[in-house]
Order: structure tokens, then sequence, then C-alpha cells
């Protein structure tokens, strides 16, 4: 017993428990200087000497934010884009991911290569191709451009991680239920998706989150105010002669916490879609 | 996730029917369409541009051949931008692998409150850049930021220093904050790699006397190689098209000082309205990815043999 814990505690365990929480304190410094701001006054923020902690907590910040600046228009503009792209991602995806994992055909490889390549686009580098495209379709300045753009350059991820968790179902199931009589697509819907759904449950959130945070598309696409999604519009903030921090912070600290754990929720199944099953 | 993979690999079905391409578009067609038009209209539409000349309101006036390069070429101010760009890429990229390695080592480990720490990593890559920036943007502030708040009361600076506004450090800590967004995927793709070693080599090894230090260069190393080349080039490709962390703590200024290769393109197109110019930088930043994207297809292609 006595060695037991002794060996609980040898100091090199110490060392790593102190390196790690070191490690964890180090990556979520920023995110608790962001909540400790945005409980201050806008008074002591820019008092001197300033203080690690606020004099006053001022809760209220969270309440006044919402009159403050357009935020219940940002998040609704987030969260229609988000939506709506996560859902269009799913139609395009689940299919092809599909087929892939069960049917070989001419040209399968070039389709994987260049479901490849577009994840490795980031719309940044094609930007001005971007715009003078949705201006060609006269949509810039809507919702529609901005969901079809989030869907696609999140799609390679999707296809990707389902592909990977549909082909390690057995066929055998699926053939076991049309012969009870099912349709193809039935037998889709009501056996393989259902396994594989810690796979979608993945795309969605990654896909969700991914559009949630989008900038640059947005930034260059989107000019109406009411149609800003949250990470553009809270750049208004920025530039202007008194920055209202506490504000800006009450609000992406909204932003940040739900994604942050809807992220921690897939943390596993994160790295295999992300990196096209190359690593494991 | 190590128990995960292996049991999922071991059931995994290769694909087997033999199918028509015409019978695969109606599975595949959609995100054909798609890819098609969010990857590859705007690259025929981006380079179609480049040669041709475009008005300051954005109407295609002629074709005009490489003007818009010689003019790109000509311009002075492109040249410190591209070496700019050549540290930004590379110094962020070595510091997020060289500090990616440890890290990923150390979550690995068995401790009390490990799963906290893989969680606590998980927040610079959930979060939003932009939020992100805006952050660092304000502990970094001069008088109110929390780095000089420290500083001056552990007597290491007696008179506020702006970090992000001078000119000596700015870049520099603009590369930091792309570290430290960058850490979190390096970490747990390096993770990943760590888990899939198989826990009996490490075993023999230590058996026979190996030290930890031996164990980690001799054989988790040379095993991890292939999770650190993936992510190392995943990396290159994410911090050659970073954008928000410059645009939202400098803008690239002053001037063009803080600027890469692509918030320079931003910046012409956007707000100076040269889009010449722009252009044919754009097409140049494309022929840079599309180089890492050739070096990854050969990488993955070299290392997965199904889905």
């Amino acid at each position: 017993m006595k060695n037991l814990k002794a060996k609980k505690f040898t100091p090199k365990k110490v060392a790593t428990m102190a390196g790690a929480y070191f490690l964890a304190w180090f990556f979520v410094y920023p995110y608790i200087n962001m909540f400790l701001t945005s409980v201050r006054s806008h008074d002591e923020l820019y008092a001197t000497p300033s203080t690690h902690l606020p004099q006053v907590w001022q809760w209220r910040n969270y309440i006044d934010v919402w009159s403050h600046a357009p935020i219940a228009s940002f998040l609704k503009s987030s969260l229609i884009v988000a939506i709506c792209a996560t859902i269009l991602v799913l139609l395009v995806s689940l299919p092809a991911a599909y087929f892939l994992a069960r049917y070989k055909f001419k040209l399968r490889g070039a389709f994987l290569l260049l479901v490849l390549a577009t994840q490795m686009f980031s719309p940044t580098a094609l930007i001005i191709g971007i715009f003078r495209e949705v201006d060609f379709f006269k949509l810039l300045d809507s919702y529609i451009a901005l969901i079809v753009l989030n869907a696609g350059f999140n799609l390679a991820f999707s296809i990707w991680l389902l592909a990977g968790f549909f082909s390690s179902i057995p066929t055998e199931i699926e053939e076991a239920a049309l012969i009870d009589g099912c349709t193809r697509i039935q037998a889709l819907r009501k056996i393989t998706i259902p396994i594989a759904l810690p796979g979608v449950v993945t795309a969605i959130i990654f896909t969700f989150v991914a559009a949630w945070n989008e900038f640059t598309i947005a930034l260059t696409i989107i000019s109406s105010v009411d149609k800003k999604p949250l990470p553009v519009g809270l750049t208004q903030f920025i530039g202007q002669y008194d920055i209202a921090w506490e504000y800006l912070f009450t609000s992406t600290i909204i932003a940040i916490i739900p994604v942050v754990i809807l992220f921690i929720s897939i943390e596993k199944y994160l790295v295999g879609g992300l990196t096209a099953g190359s690593v494991k | 996730m190590l128990a995960k993979s292996t049991a999922a690999k071991s059931k995994k079905q290769v694909a087997t029917h033999d199918v028509s391409l015409a019978s695969a578009l109606p599975w595949i067609g959609p995100a054909l369409v798609l890819i098609a038009l969010v990857v590859i209209w705007p690259v025929i539409e981006l380079v179609r541009i480049s040669f041709t000349d475009i008005s300051a309101a954005g109407s295609l006036l002629d074709f005009n051949g490489l003007t818009n390069y010689r003019e790109l070429l000509a311009n002075p101010d492109i040249y410190p931008v591209a070496r700019r760009t050549i540290l930004w890429v590379f110094g962020i990229v070595f510091f997020t692998v060289i500090l990616s390695l440890p890290t990923a080592q150390l979550i690995n480990q068995n401790f009390p409150g490990r799963k906290y720490v893989r969680w606590a990593l998980i927040f610079p890559w959930a979060a939003s850049v932009v939020m992100t920036s805006m952050i660092w943007t304000w502990i970094l502030d001069a008088y109110s930021g929390e780095l000089n708040l420290t500083l001056t009361q552990l007597g290491l600076i007696s008179e506020p220093v702006d970090w992000v506004n001078n000119p000596g450090s700015s870049f520099y800590f603009l590369m930091a904050v792309a570290v430290f967004v960058s850490i979190p995927f390096t970490s747990f793709v390096l993770l990943a790699g760590l888990q899939s070693i198989p826990n009996d080599i490490i075993e023999a090894a230590s058996v026979d006397g190996a030290s930890n230090w031996q164990i980690y260069r001799q054989i988790k190393f040379p095993l991890l190689r292939n999770a650190l080349l993936i992510a190392t080039i995943i990396n290159l490709i994410n911090v050659f098209n970073s954008f928000p962390i410059i645009w939202i703590m400098t803008r690239g200024g002053p001037g063009y000082d803080t600027d890469t290769t692509t918030t320079l393109a931003y910046k012409l197109a956007f707000i100076e309205s040269n889009m010449g110019q722009s252009t044919a930088l754009g097409v140049f930043n494309f022929i840079v990815i599309m180089m890492i994207v050739g070096l990854y297809l050969r990488v993955t292609k070299a290392t997965r043999t199904e889905i």
C-alpha cells in the first residue's frame, strides 16, 4: 500500500503534472483575461494603475451589451449561416461519402484527390475570384452566398470522416435489411446512418463551428450591418476612437463558450477528419 | 482513439462493387457541383482577371497579357513583404512544431486531470481566431494590458511598451499569436500519432534497459515521422493563408510593414482598388499553395491505401 502511494507521486510525476497544469493555464489564460475584462466597468479599464482582477464585478455588462451593440442581429446572422451551411454539407457529403465507401467507379481516385485538394484551400487565397463570382450571380450581401461558400469549403472534412465511418460498417448488415424488403435508401436511413452517428455528429459540429468562426468571406461579401455575422460585426468595435472593450469581450465570451464545449465533445474524432485518415 | 481506430481498421470493408461513372453521379454529383462553384470557378476567375485590364470600379476592359504581373514586379513595396512572408511561414511553423512535440508528449502521459488539460488546449482551436486576436491585442495593450502590468510589477520594465505598434517588435508578436493558435491542432495530430505506437514496443525497450529519452529519440520519434510530416504541411498551408491575426491586430500596417503576401493581396484589392496587381499577387499566392498541396497529396498518397 505504501509502495503504491509512493509510486503515485514520484518526482517525475509531479514534474509532469506541474508542466501540464502550466500548459493548460497558458492556453486558457487569454480567455480568462477576456472574461475578467468583460465584467469590468469602462472607467476601470483605463484606470492607472490597472489591476489583475476587477475592482467591481460589473455583471450587468452581460445585460447592457444587448442594447449597446447589435449583438442579437450578429448572433442571428451567425446562426442562420452556420445552421444552413451545416445542413447543406450533410445533404451533399452523406451520399458522396457512402458511395465512396461502398463502390468502386471510374475516376474514384481522381474524385478523392479533388476532395483532398479542396480541403487544403482556404477562401482567403481565392477571395478576389470569390467576390467576382458572387457579384456575377448578383448575390453580394446575401446569406445564400455565405451559406454555399461555407458549405463548400468545409465539405471535404465531412466526406473524409463519414467515408471512414461508413467503410467500417459491415455490408452484411445492410444486405440483411435489403433482403427484409427495405429499399437502399431505407437501409441507409434506418441502419447505416444510426450506426455511423458519432461520425455524423462530428461532421455537424465541425461544420457548424467552422462556419460560426468564418471571417474572410463574410468580411468581403457582406456589407449591411444587419446581415453581418459575429466575427465581422464585432470588428466594428475595433478602430473606433474609444473601443468599448468590456462589451466587445462580453460578446466574444458569449460566442466562444458554446463552440468550445461543442469541440470538446468531438475531440477524439477531430484529428481523423482533418488529416484525411493519414495519421493513425 | 487507439482502440477505436484499430477496431475500425480490422473491420474495414474495401469498396468492392464496381459501378459505372453514370450511376455514381447522383451520389457524388452534388459534391462535384459544390466544389466547382466554390473552388474551381474562383480559381479560373482569378487567373483570367490577372491577364486583364480592370478598372478600379471592377469592370473588365481588355486582355493585357502580362502587364499586371510586370506592374506587380515593378512595385518596390512587394519585395520586403515577400521576404517577411517567408519569415512568417517558416518561423511560425518551426516554433509550432518544436513546441507541439513536447506538448503532445506531455498530454499523452498518465496523470490526474489529464482530461481537463486536453480540454484547455481545445480553447484556442475552437475559438474564433478573430476573437483570440482581439484578446491578445488587449493583453498586449501599452497602458491597460496585462503583459505590461505584470512586467511593471516584476520590475522588468519601467515605462509601458506598445508591443503591437512598436515597429521593432510588432511582427514578432503577431507571429507569437499565430504560434499560439497553431499549437493545439498540431499537438492533437502528434498525440494521435503517439497513441498509435503499440505499447509492447515501448515495454520491450524499457525491459531491455532503454532510458526514457532513448525510447523517445529512437523509437517514438521515428514512428511519429508521418504525423509530424502531415502536421507540418497542413500548418504550412494554414499559416501561409493566415489572414485574421494580422488584419485584426495591425491591418498589415503601418504602411505595409506587417503585411504578408496574403494580407497584401487583400489590401490591394479591397482597400486600394488596385485589382490588377492584386490578382497577379493572388495568382502567385495560389501557385505557392498548389505546390504545398502537391506535396501533401504525395505524402498522404504514400501513406494511405484506402479511406
